[in-house]
């Protein structure tokens, strides 16, 4: 702030409550169509004060779900989710961790040739190459499995890159004095880099539960059995029948479920979060 | 490119900590990327019996449809309408959030969290205030005297799957604003103040200029993020529709490979992707390494 100015100060206010108050306000109308009853939806527009039927529509959609609309209960996708995202970020972490760990404390042949190989991965997302990543799931018999959910999703170039960067940092000495001590590569590798890089994998897990927790394209592709479905594509199935049918109510209470889990880590762990973002993404 | 000056020695080693991400990067990645590099040669008959070598014909057909050059265009009005409506909307928020004190970190918690929202969920949320008969957006547009329908005008969609592109990015945009806003040194802005620089002024000559290599980053974050994930935005709520008018050219992959399977269109459609995308990272990466140096 350079100068005092009352009047500006107020109006910077404004701007921000409008701001936030437009961030906030679809899942404002989110929660309170969640608690309307059934009724609610024929009568013309939707009211912005909450209604009484909140914990029936959880409860509902979480035991239950909408079998009509083909979709499982809400409960198992939510854990389905769970699933996918934890062993996404695992993996993810486990083996960029190894890759960086020998690409930066070996020398071998072909070294700048497998991080190269590991880089292209950033230039290939699922979206452009669908069909015949479809069809190596499929002849792999990896359709509708948790295993098909994640590990293709686990390569992971800016996972390697961070870890890369951040041992390069990690002084020369300790290494000297942990082959003094007659460390292996393996023991060092646990006992020193491990715990150094604790910071850092923290970060990334945050960024990577959001970014496994939220896949929609490839669970849509590869899970056909209901057992499988995850939230997020879920949904979909649901607002499709909920187009003709006005159970909007019960479709906003999973879609509150469904986003609850990663806001609650964003909010709790913001300063992981911002972290992981800012260095991730350069 | 370097490793440390002392490294352990080990001939197998290193190999067994790279097979597991090398292994899943050659099976899930290179290889299904040349299948498509060959299937986009290639056409299949109607029943799948038969494959005959076609050359190139599936991209001269492509850039010879109509269907397909219309997927383009809406691709690019649909990626700079969510960057330059996410973007700017952004940038107003960050600089206003830059000049408070105390409540700097309250407002920054309340914009920053839509990022954790799946892109899908927030096009369901916007549909469902959009919905042309219960919707809040609607009604309050009817007492203007304007009916909102997004199922059957082709710019309601556009709009619509527009803001809810645009609304999931913005916090992403503040969050990086931010970051470039205090960079900027204090002492310029203070020096243009006592020169008698209003704040307006102050913003186009000095904050602006000098935010040029964040806002260029975010730039091409944003195209990249608009052209491709944005898949679950249009296909939990317009489905491409109305005839064609929010088909984006990554949903185009998906309907015509998955729905419509025509694999040599769709292969021939992901091999132009992914050189887009390539040329997308290349821009990004020499940019950053511009911007190390300045």
């Amino acid at each position: 702030m350079v100068e005092n100015r009352p009047w500006s100060n107020l109006f910077a206010h404004l701007i921000l409550i409008a701001g936030v108050a437009l961030v906030l306000f679809p899942v404002y109308v989110a929660i309170i169509a969640s608690t309307q009853g059934p009724g609610q939806f024929l009568r013309g527009t939707l009211p912005l004060l909450p209604g009484g039927h909140a914990i029936d529509n959880y409860r509902a959609m979480l035991d239950t779900g909408l079998s009509r609309a083909g979709a499982p209960p809400v409960g198992l996708m939510l854990w389905n989710s769970f699933i996918m995202a934890m062993a996404i970020t695992i993996g993810k972490l486990a083996i960029s961790l190894l890759s960086a760990f020998a690409i930066v404390y070996f020398r071998f042949p072909f070294r700048v040739f497998f991080f190269w190989l590991i880089f292209i991965t950033l230039m290939l997302p699922v979206e452009v190459r669908i069909i015949p990543t479809f069809q190596v799931v499929a002849n792999l018999g990896m359709l509708n499995s948790f295993a098909g959910l994640s590990i293709p999703l686990i390569a992971s170039a800016t996972a390697t890159f961070l870890f890369r960067q951040f041992f390069m940092t990690v002084p020369e000495e300790l290494l000297e004095a942990a082959r003094v001590d007659g460390a292996g590569p393996l023991k060092f590798f646990k006992d020193i880099l491990l715990p150094l890089s604790i910071t850092n994998i923290a970060a990334l897990f945050v960024i990577m539960f959001i970014y496994g927790w939220n896949q929609y394209l490839w669970p849509l592709l590869i899970t056909t059995d209901p057992d499988y479905y995850t939230v997020v594509m879920g949904i979909q199935r649901m607002t499709t029948a909920a187009d003709g049918d006005p159970l909007w109510h019960l479709v906003m209470a999973a879609v509150v479920m469904a986003a609850l889990p990663p806001v609650l880590v964003i909010l709790f762990m913001q300063r992981l979060f911002v972290k992981g973002l800012t260095e991730t993404e350069k | 490119m370097q490793t440390k000056r002392m490294t352990f020695p080990g001939r197998w080693l290193p190999y067994a900590l790279l097979a597991p991400q090398v292994v899943i990067t050659l099976i899930f990645f290179i290889w299904p990327a040349s299948q498509a590099l060959y299937q986009s040669l290639l056409r299949e008959d109607a029943f799948g019996l038969r494959t005959t070598f076609v050359g190139l014909e599936n991209f001269v057909r492509l850039f010879g449809d109509p269907l397909y050059l219309n997927s383009m265009k809406v691709t690019l009005i649909f990626s700079l309408g969510t960057t330059l409506l996410s973007m700017s909307l952004a940038l107003l928020l960050a600089v206003t959030v830059n000049r408070m004190i105390r409540s700097r970190s309250s407002y920054t918690t309340l914009l920053v969290w839509p990022y954790a929202i799946a892109p899908a969920i927030a096009g369901v949320l916007w549909w469902f205030i959009f919905n042309p008969s219960i919707g809040i957006v609607p009604y309050l547009l009817d007492m203007l005297g304007y009916r909102w329908n997004h199922r059957t005008s082709g710019g309601d969609a556009m709009l619509l799957v527009i803001i809810a592109a645009a609304w999931k990015q913005i916090s992403y945009n503040v969050l990086f604003f931010l970051a470039g806003l205090q960079s900027i040194p204090q002492s310029l802005i203070e020096a243009a103040a006592i020169d008698g620089a209003s704040p307006l002024k102050r913003f186009w000559t000095i904050v602006f200029p000098l935010l040029s290599p964040t806002t260029f980053f975010l730039l091409v974050v944003n195209v990249v993020y608009a052209m491709f994930d944005t898949f679950g935005v249009i296909h939990a709520t317009t489905s491409g529709g109305p005839s064609q008018a929010t088909n984006i050219l990554v949903y185009k992959v998906y309907a015509d490979g998955f729905v419509g399977l025509n694999l040599g269109s769709s292969a021939a459609q992901s091999v132009i992707l992914m050189a887009i995308v390539i040329a997308l990272t290349v821009v990004q990466f020499r940019f950053i390494e511009r911007r190390v140096n300045y």
